[in-house]
């Protein structure tokens, strides 16, 4: 990844120039090819390959037009604005359960940022000797408030949203522990800010403990390059967790808009949800029964009251309360009717009571509160007055269910960051993408961290798209709803995969091809397709190594595809996702973790296995040597895809001194 | 800076008259002074925005912190008085769907 450097500006028009006749010409030839192959060259005889061949190639035509997309408005911002004097801004350092040492490395050099700040550790593991080690350097220490005891958590979502509310800086600066901030970091940023509505910028995450070969893929010199900067030029440039500074008034503005429509919500899916337990409880009443069927009368009258006053669109606030106060009210006469009925339960509760040393004047001593008390309790004879507690339960507007009544960082998914950017970019805010590494990261350094990491991002993106799908943001422009579906669309390539390595095993071990001929008129179609795609890639990054990407995006299928279906599980049949927090050290392995590729390592071994027996095939004659050849080379090209994984898993882990210092070469920004 | 007036009605309820702008820095201020009332069993509390100059989400927020406080108490928070500018600010995040600003702070309960 090379920094934005000054005069580099001047190249971009014409950069832009042949990145747009490239995509361009990406775009007819793979239209060309995919509608040919749908028309003409499906072979409906073997459909059960034919089709999801068909299928994986238009998802790849599909994905191959959004980033060409996303390349058309390509955006170098080169050198920043200078940053205005006298903001005030707060450095968030989060952790879990960081080593101290790992952390109070990364708080230090945050100490030392240039621009005047104030720094903080947020400590979600509330570590005594992690607030003993901040303190002494003069280091702000938070942890949860109290609030958090016994609600959901939301991890990392969770701990900043605790720190917003007791810092107080008008721009937050965001790392993660193990991502050690430059001093310029703040002064080359906060000039963006000058733009009123912008709401964050994001930075590079650049991994210092990264060999040349990077056999774990760690660097993403495309995602944070050229992307970035793609979807900056729509503006949807992505948060990505770590390394950004964020305006507070544009996340509190969201948290409290999002309060906002979240009470709405859930007022009018109560007040729905009470009456029809209303007329469930009142099936349940015998003939005697009438005072309660009187009370529930009357509480189904104020439910339609309410619906109507909102209807009118009198304040949620002042709706709910006049309903509260209606339904505690009933319930207390409720229970003060029944009181004769509990009156021999009573006494003899009082009985056990005084006999066990506590005196009680039995029921002239109950209050108002008690009798709140007593409508809850299991042994009330009466299932309707539980019913009306639920009520009032369901119909609680202050979002009980939740630590903090305002949520800036969006819990909707296990990687807050894009559902957060998503909502910021609703609500009309900017965001900016700057493209010089200000802050050197530490990346997982074996395979088994590595792959619980990818796993973790997918299945976050994955939950966002199933939760908030982009194409149906109504206030997100098409261009921004198209930038945040290529990310989730590029992680079905999972599914393609699948497929990419099927066909081939099937054509050379049973003859079965899914297109109708391995034709002149298919390879003239095909070719030119897949010459000038790699010419976009080759175009687009100028420079900066793709190929580790590209086969980690294949060869990680088994992530991309368990990524879908816990995904899946999780919002639609509510499973865990078995969420596992990134280690931030290396695991100590004593030989490569093969049993974590196993799928890999089979589908390679099949790959073999079925090339041998298409050469035998065709040396007995039972298939064509054309054929055999295409197929044999397509399962090359498979081979070395996947060859990665076997470079991963032997990795083990950062020899710094078998590479140059990284600020001899890249931190030069 | 920010200073907040706490005074107490007849009726039993609390008023607080924020001065100044209410905004990131003085916003944990109005949350402690309001946390400060319902802890003391004022669970019925009017915040008279008349005087406040300047309001940002972050002031929302402390609002919002303060009514679930209330509420949970079994009281309520009311917003009276606020300026134009104040009510831009409500209307910007959907908050006035959610709390109606009162005319007056004396009869900020009465309905």
């Amino acid at each position: 990844m090379e920094p934005a450097t000054a005069g580099y500006g001047q190249h971009v028009p014409r950069r832009l120039l042949v990145i747009r006749l490239v995509v361009l010409l990406t775009a007819l030839l793979g239209v060309n090819y995919v509608a040919w192959r749908w028309v003409f060259s499906v072979n409906w005889d073997a459909w059960w390959i034919a089709v999801p061949l068909v299928l994986a190639e238009t998802f790849s035509l599909v994905d191959s037009l959004l980033f060409g997309l996303a390349m058309w408005r390509l955006k170098e911002r080169g050198e920043p604005p200078p940053a205005a004097p006298g903001l005030t801004v707060d450095v968030l350092i989060a952790t879990y359960n960081e080593p101290i040492d790992l952390v109070m490395r990364t708080a230090r050099a945050a100490l030392a940022i240039d621009y005047p700040h104030r720094t903080w550790v947020l400590d979600d593991g509330n570590r005594p000797e992690m607030r003993e080690a901040a303190e002494a350097e003069g280091i702000g220490w938070i942890t949860r408030s109290a609030e958090w005891a016994g609600m959901p958590r939301h991890a990392k979502a969770g701990n900043l949203n605790n720190a917003l509310l007791v810092t107080e800086g008008e721009f937050l600066l965001i790392l993660d522990a193990d991502q050690v901030p430059l001093p310029a970091i703040l002064d080359r940023t906060l000039g963006y800010f000058e733009d009123p509505q912008m709401a964050l910028v994001q930075t590079p995450q650049w991994f210092a403990n990264v060999p040349d070969d990077d056999p774990l893929g760690s660097q993403a010199p495309l995602f944070y390059g050229p992307i970035q900067q793609g979807k900056d030029g729509w503006n949807a440039a992505f948060f990505c967790g770590s390394n950004a500074i964020i305006r507070r008034e544009a996340l509190m503005q969201l948290g409290v808009s999002r309060y906002a429509d979240a009470v709405e919500a859930g007022v009018q899916r109560a007040l729905r949800t009470a009456r029809s337990v209303l007329r469930q409880a009142r099936r349940g009443l015998g003939p005697d029964d009438d005072a309660v069927r009187r009370a529930l009368d009357s509480i189904e009258y104020d439910i339609s009251r309410a619906r109507r006053e909102l209807a009118r669109g009198e304040a949620l606030m002042d709706v709910t309360y006049r309903f509260q106060q209606r339904v505690a009210s009933v319930r207390r006469e409720l229970v003060a009717a029944d009181l004769t009925a509990l009156q021999s339960d009573l006494a003899a509760i009082a009985e056990l009571e005084r006999s066990a040393g506590e005196a009680d004047d039995g029921l002239a001593g109950i209050d108002l509160g008690a009798l709140d008390q007593l409508s809850a309790r299991d042994w009330s004879p009466l299932g309707a007055v539980e019913t009306v507690q639920a009520l009032v339960d369901a119909v609680d507007v202050d979002l009980g269910s939740e630590a903090q009544p305002i949520m800036p960082m969006a819990t909707i998914s296990v990687t807050e960051d894009m559902a957060t950017c998503m909502r910021l970019h609703g609500l009309g805010w900017r965001t900016a993408y700057h493209h010089e590494v200000l802050a050197h990261g530490l990346a997982p350094e074996d395979l088994p961290t590595m792959l619980t990491q990818r796993l973790r991002w997918a299945q976050g993106t994955v939950q966002v798209m199933f939760r908030e799908n982009p194409l149906l943001q109504r206030r997100l422009t098409w261009g921004q709803r198209l930038m945040y579906f290529a990310t989730m669309w590029s992680y079905l390539s999972g599914f393609a995969a699948l497929v990419y390595l099927a066909a081939p095993i099937i054509y050379l071990t049973v003859g079965v091809l899914p297109v109708r001929a391995l034709s002149t008129e298919f390879f003239i179609r095909l070719v030119p397709f897949l010459v000038v795609n790699q010419l976009l890639f080759l175009v687009v990054a100028a420079g900066r190594p793709t190929w580790r990407g590209q086969q980690y995006s294949l060869a990680l299928f088994p992530v991309w595809i368990k990524s879908f279906t816990s995904a899946f599980g999780n919002v639609f049949l509510g499973r865990s996702l078995d969420f596992a927090v990134t280690p931030k050290t290396r695991q100590e392995v004593d030989r490569p973790p093969w049993h974590l590729v196993r799928p890999q390592l089979l589908a390679m071994a099949a790959l073999v296995v079925a090339a041998i027996i298409g050469v035998v095939r065709v040396g007995t004659g039972h298939a064509g040597a054309a054929g055999t050849a295409f197929n044999i080379a397509w399962i090359g090209f498979d081979l070395a895809i996947f060859s990665v994984i076997i470079k991963a898993a032997r990795y083990r882990g950062f020899d710094p001194a078998a590479t140059a210092p990284p600020t001899a070469r890249r931190g030069a920004a | 800076m920010i200073e907040f007036a706490v005074d107490t009605t007849a009726e039993g309820v609390g008023v607080v008259t924020p001065k100044g702008r209410l905004n990131m820095a003085s916003a944990r201020g109005l949350k402690e002074v309001l946390d400060g009332l319902v802890a003391g069993g004022t669970s019925r509390i009017v915040v008279d925005l008349a005087e406040t100059t300047f309001l940002d989400s972050s002031g929302l927020g402390a609002l919002i912190a303060g009514l679930k406080s209330a509420r949970q108490a079994g009281g309520d928070l009311r917003v009276a008085r606020p300026t134009e500018a104040v009510t831009t600010v409500f209307k910007l995040t959907n908050l006035d769907r959610v709390l109606r600003p009162r005319d007056t702070v004396e009869g900020a309960f009465d309905a």
